[in-house]
């Protein structure tokens, strides 16, 4: 390759020496070790924003935290097993994988619950919801990825055909995520559609086409009332913050008090006043951030975004030497996902972007943003596998 | 793999790194540059304040009789914000509230809807985010009701809450005023002074006159709470200062026989005629005692009057159109200190010292005929009676009218009548009268007080400038008669000369002048006490919580008055004749120890028009004893009924003899002196009550004195005092200091003390 390769902490460095280890040797463990510090962190954020008030609720104040530990228990072994999946078998279950997801997603049309304005849960038995369309993004990648990265003969890109296939599969997953609706799962697909596809090597016609229709269909969608009152109202919070302190603008004024007010240090954990005083809505799932910047400061907040510049690192450095274009297609998926997510979740708490119910990767409480997360880790581990097999 | 695709792969990682950035650029704008404002905002969204109101002081009088002190009651409220987020606006809320305290749905929405330009009373004045109280007094079994069933009642709430209690009911409910919740622009206007939107004020009297010194200071906790307002803790506390008792010159048997004295008199009087053969109408009154050294306002009794307690947890609309109606009487004004009336013959003490003044002389002898003329208009005696020659003695006890005219008449002619040359006119008169403290406010510590009128030149002068337009309108008006354009023109030529029949009227309190029953009695007193003018006072002092005298009122002197000593020895032992034989007044004291108390007094009656149609006479009369050596000055006015001799004076020998206990009963100044003694704090919260000849500085010659040699029961704050002013044989009342009240808690209360109270007073009564 021309093009130099982006290589981090002595793991990367020393991938010669394990060619012939075990894969558990092979692993790579800087992302794996940022991954379980997000998730480390995760878990005391959770339990600091629900403790108090599992508690006044006459609650278990240990319920929620400990809720998390499973999902996070299932989200590894899953990761596990996702990591150890022959790639070649993973190519195979593909269109199972999508197929299977969008068959949730319909079915979470059918028979799910709406939570804060969008029908996406399909509540299971013990207190436990499903959400089909965090496991839709997986599916769409390893799709998206096996169709692209097909190698046609003397062919390093993908054909025209190849990518109008791509978009039609695509637009399955996201138009159900869309009748939701779901329209921050519907924007990270997006961007997880322009990512492989840009990366994928199509030419820069499709890319400037899909931003053009991308800002057309937002444009339609305010227009022609699309979009429900609640979220319009949160983008007119977002672009007047002080319009409405009790409204849409609540939320985030509140969120805002309460990073601010953690400084550089923050309260210290289970001491913030406007965690414990429950004034930030849905703390331990959008906002969980917010957590963070109250009782650990800029020092927190700081470290959570430097795990993930690690996870996102790690990631781009896989797909930059995966051996083969589905490889690299799946890391940059992945990716592409928590890039845009992560910056979407913390933007909206720190006022800078609107408020969309986004989780933020391995920290927000979320059994299945959780597990897919990790399954996705998984991905990744994966063709880093592929990338030092002997 | 191709090269664009890698390109892309790095395209990405910069995007990446840039989002990073800018994430964590804005976590150190927020947390580190803006951190200061973030801070105090997490603060003031988790820090509530509750407030304990602090108890306000009660009202006592001289004695230390409660007169006002707080109780608790079930009050309901409606919560107008909460009503107006229902469905349909809270009407249905409304008309079963309506049901269960019956009162009509009408009312309530009157109630509860904002005070603004245009809508009339009754309306809420407060906060409109303060829940209006619509129901004071709930009985149990409604307040538990509307507990209860609260899904019924959304937005309404019945809760224990301090109210002003009224012990004396409607006794001297006009001193008192009430308390009104706090206006959104008194709110404005004192938020320094730790004033809150769900405050009570006072609004009028000395409620409001001494709101400051009777309200204490509210205690404030504060606490964390979470976002739903609950709390979670506690930041800072700061105990309710009770706030102080005030203690009144003010003498609440006194007071109760003023009252009861003034509603005789003018039942009386309803059951005379005038001269057209009609009742009289005797439509109010008011009675006015002062210490004529001090200004001290011992008792002001205005009929008609009304029970306080109307005001307690918001007023009704009915309630309010009765103390404003003119058919009733307008309760709600005092006669006393608003009500202006022509002073009539009573004003002579103003004119006779004005003609001294003006050299006539206290030796000299006047003529007094059956009339005056004055050019060619004809100014009659009273009743047309022709008295012969007298001096100015006479001329004050018969009251002689003609004799008055020509001083006025002659001095006016001195002035330079109606075209005076600059500096001439001296307008003794008019001078005289101001000195005495006529056409301006007395200074009394109650506010809203009326300053009656000189009308001197230069009121001529302003007051035809203000109506002139009118007048000279009218004159050209072809729908007035020739008489009326005749008399419109006149005043638009020459409405504004100062005429000789001004000068005539203005000398025998006719015309234009106007008092106040207050003016009067302080014009009294300052001549009987000695040249002083006082201002008048009704509050003596204030008592901390632990009983210490915070405050004490001084005599506030004005100004001393511009007569020398002969004179005012003079006219005092002139007045004294008045209820002697040939007297004016002397029908109503035939019976009266003059020897003992001589009394000094003088009778007025103000014609208030001349036809059928207008109002019958103002009957005065003012009275200083005893009249050799004065301690009290007592007015009494009744409006619509005959002559001062007849009726007024009649008002007032009822009152002298409670004073004094001339017609067997106790004497309620047994000293014959204004007490100067303050009831004390007892250590367990109940005020000692004094008996009032200890409370006298001195006892006086004319009363017999048990008391003289005893020590100041004050000083003893043993339980044994009803014994001991038993003992005494003066009327002994151990009065409960009010239950205290903090919060909304159910005060434990001393209902044992409250017995005692009444079993004393009871006791007392027994003959």
């Amino acid at each position: 390759m021309s093009v130099p390769t982006f290589r981090l902490g002595p793991a990367a460095s020393k991938d010669r020496l394990r060619r012939r280890e075990s894969p558990l040797r092979r692993t790579d463990w800087v992302l794996t070790a940022a991954v379980l510090a997000l998730g480390a962190l995760g878990t005391l954020l959770v339990w600091s924003a629900t403790r108090v008030r599992q508690e006044s609720a006459g609650l278990d104040p240990q319920g929620f935290l400990k809720r998390h530990l499973l999902n996070l228990a299932i989200g590894l072994v899953l990761a596990v097993v996702t990591a150890a999946f022959d790639h070649r078998m993973l190519r195979a279950y593909a269109p199972i994988v999508f197929v299977a997801s969008c068959v949730g997603l319909v079915a979470v049309l059918v028979i799910g619950s709406t939570i804060n304005g969008a029908h996406s849960w399909i509540v299971l038995a013990g207190g436990f919801q499903l959400q089909p369309s965090e496991f839709a993004k997986v599916g769409l990648i390893v799709s998206m990825a096996m169709l692209l990265g097909e190698k046609r003969d003397g062919e390093s890109v993908p054909r025209g055909s190849d990518v109008l296939v791509v978009l039609a599969l695509a637009a399955v997953p996201l138009g159900l995520v869309m009748l939701q609706p779901d329209f921050g799962t519907a924007l990270v697909l997006t961007f997880v559609i322009l990512g492989v596809i840009s990366v994928s090597g199509a030419s820069a016609k499709w890319i400037v086409g899909l931003l053009a229709a991308g800002a057309i269909v937002a444009v339609l969608a305010v227009h022609l009332g699309v979009l429900k009152e609640y979220q319009l109202d949160r983008f007119k919070a977002f672009a007047n913050p002080t319009a409405d302190s009790h409204g849409a603008g609540y939320n985030t004024r509140q969120a805002r008090i309460a990073i601010g007010s953690g400084g550089l240090t923050g309260k210290g954990l289970f001491k913030g006043t406007q965690t414990n005083g429950h004034f930030v809505p849905e703390q331990q799932t959008d906002f969980v951030f917010t957590v963070a910047g109250e009782e650990l400061g800029l020092a927190g907040g700081g470290t959570i975004i430097l795990l993930l510049g690690i996870v996102l690192w790690r990631g781009l450095s896989i797909a930059a030497r995966a051996p083969d274009l589905f490889g690299r297609l799946v890391a940059t998926g992945v990716v592409a996902w928590f890039a845009f997510q992560s910056f979407v979740n913390i933007g909206m708490t720190l006022g800078i972007m609107p408020v969309t119910g986004l989780p933020l990767p391995f920290v927000s409480y979320g059994g299945s943003a959780m597990i897919a997360n990790l399954m996705a880790v998984g991905l990744l581990q994966n063709v880093h596998l592929r990338n030092t097999e002997p | 793999m191709s090269d664009r695709s890698t390109l892309r792969l790095l395209v990405v990682r910069v995007l990446v790194l840039s989002l990073l950035a800018t994430l964590g650029g804005r976590l150190w704008y927020l947390q580190v540059l803006a951190a200061g404002d973030f801070s105090t905002a997490a603060a003031d969204n988790r820090i509530r304040e509750v407030i304990t109101p602090a108890p306000r002081g009660s009202i006592l009088d001289a004695a230390g009789r409660p007169m006002v002190r707080n109780r608790t009651a079930l009050v309901v409220s409606v919560d107008s914000q909460a009503l107006t987020r229902q469905p349909d606006a809270g009407i249905a809320v409304l008309h079963r509230l309506a049901l269960v305290i019956r009162v009509p749905v009408r009312d309530l929405q009157r109630m509860i809807r904002p005070c603004a330009k245009g809508v009339p009373r009754p309306c809420w004045n407060g906060s409109p985010l303060q829940p209006v109280p619509v129901l004071a007094d709930a009985p149990p079994q409604v307040a538990l009701r509307i507990a209860e069933h609260q899904e019924d009642f959304p937005g309404v709430t019945a809760q224990f809450q301090a109210v002003r209690d009224y012990p004396r009911h409607s006794l001297a409910a006009h001193l008192l005023g009430y308390l009104a919740p706090i206006t959104l622009d008194q709110l404005a206007a004192s938020q320094r002074a730790g004033h809150r939107d769900t405050d009570l004020v006072g609004a009028a009297g000395l409620e409001k006159q001494y709101d400051s010194r009777l309200r204490g200071v509210d205690g404030v906790r504060q606490v964390t709470v979470d976002h739903a307002g609950l709390v979670t803790g506690t930041v800072s506390q700061t105990a309710p200062v009770q706030g102080g008792d005030l203690v009144t010159n003010l003498d609440a048997r006194l007071q109760a026989l003023a009252e009861k004295s003034l509603v005789e008199g003018l039942t009386t009087a309803r059951k005379g005629h005038d001269k057209y053969g009609r009742p009289y109408r005797g439509t109010s009154g008011a009675v006015v005692v002062l210490g004529a050294r001090t200004g001290a306002v011992l008792a002001m009794a205005s009929y008609p009057s009304y029970d306080p307690t109307v005001w307690t947890g918001g007023i009704s609309a009915q309630d309010y159109a009765q103390l404003t109606s003119a058919a009733a009487g307008v309760p709600l004004i005092s006669r006393a200190t608003q009500g202006e009336f022509a002073p009539g013959s009573t004003f002579k003490l103003a004119s006779a010292s004005a003609a001294v003044r003006g050299g006539y002389s206290l030796n000299s002898t006047y003529q007094c005929p059956g009339f005056y003329d004055v050019g060619n208009a004809r100014f009659h005696n009273f009743e047309g009676i022709a008295e012969g020659s007298m001096n100015l003695r006479k001329a004050l006890i018969k009251s002689c009218d003609t004799v008055f005219y020509r001083f006025g008449y002659e001095m006016w002619l001195r002035d330079g009548g109606v075209r005076p040359a600059k500096g001439q006119a001296r307008e003794l008169f008019a001078r005289t009268a101001q000195a005495y403290g006529f056409g301006a406010a007395t200074g009394l510590d109650l506010p809203a007080e009326a300053g009656g009128r000189i009308p001197d030149r230069a009121f001529k002068q302003a007051f035809w400038k203000l109506r002139r337009a009118d007048y000279c309108a009218g004159a050209r008006n072809p729908k007035f008669d020739a008489l009326r354009r005749r008399l419109d023109q006149e005043f638009c030529t020459d409405g504004y000369r100062y005429r000789a029949g001004d000068a005539v009227n203005f000398a025998i309190g006719q015309g234009d002048v106007l008092v106040t029953p207050l003016q009067l009695a302080v014009a009294y007193a300052a001549m009987a006490g000695g040249g002083t003018v006082y201002r008048p006072q009704v509050a003596k002092a204030v008592l901390g919580p632990t009983g210490e005298v915070t405050w004490r009122a001084q005599p506030r002197a004005v100004r001393r008055l511009p007569i020398d000593k002969t004179t005012m020895d003079y006219i005092r032992s002139a007045m004294a004749g008045v209820t002697r034989p040939g007297g004016t007044a002397y029908g109503a004291f035939t019976d009266w120890p003059q020897d003992r108390i001589p009394i000094g007094g003088k009778t007025g009656t103000a014609e208030v028009g001349l036809t059928k149609a207008s109002r019958q006479d103002t009957s005065w009369f003012v009275a200083f004893a005893p009249a050799t050596d004065p301690q009290f000055v007592v007015v009494n006015m009744l409006e619509q009924v005959g002559t001062g001799g007849a009726y007024a004076a009649k008002v007032v020998r009822r009152v002298l003899d409670g004073m004094y206990g001339v017609s067997g009963q106790h004497a309620i100044f047994p000293g014959g002196r204004v007490p100067t003694a303050l009831p004390r704090l007892r250590p367990d919260g109940t005020i000692s009550v004094v008996p009032a000849n200890l409370l006298a500085p001195a006892p006086a010659a004319t009363s017999p004195a048990p008391a003289a040699t005893s020590p100041a029961p004050a000083a003893t704050s043993s339980g044994d005092h009803a014994d001991l002013a038993g003992a005494l044989g003066v009327s002994p009342c151990i009065c409960a200091r009010s239950p205290r009240v903090a919060g909304r808690q159910v005060p434990g209360g001393r209902p044992g003390v409250v017995a005692t109270v009444s079993a004393a007073e009871a006791k007392a009564r027994a003959p």
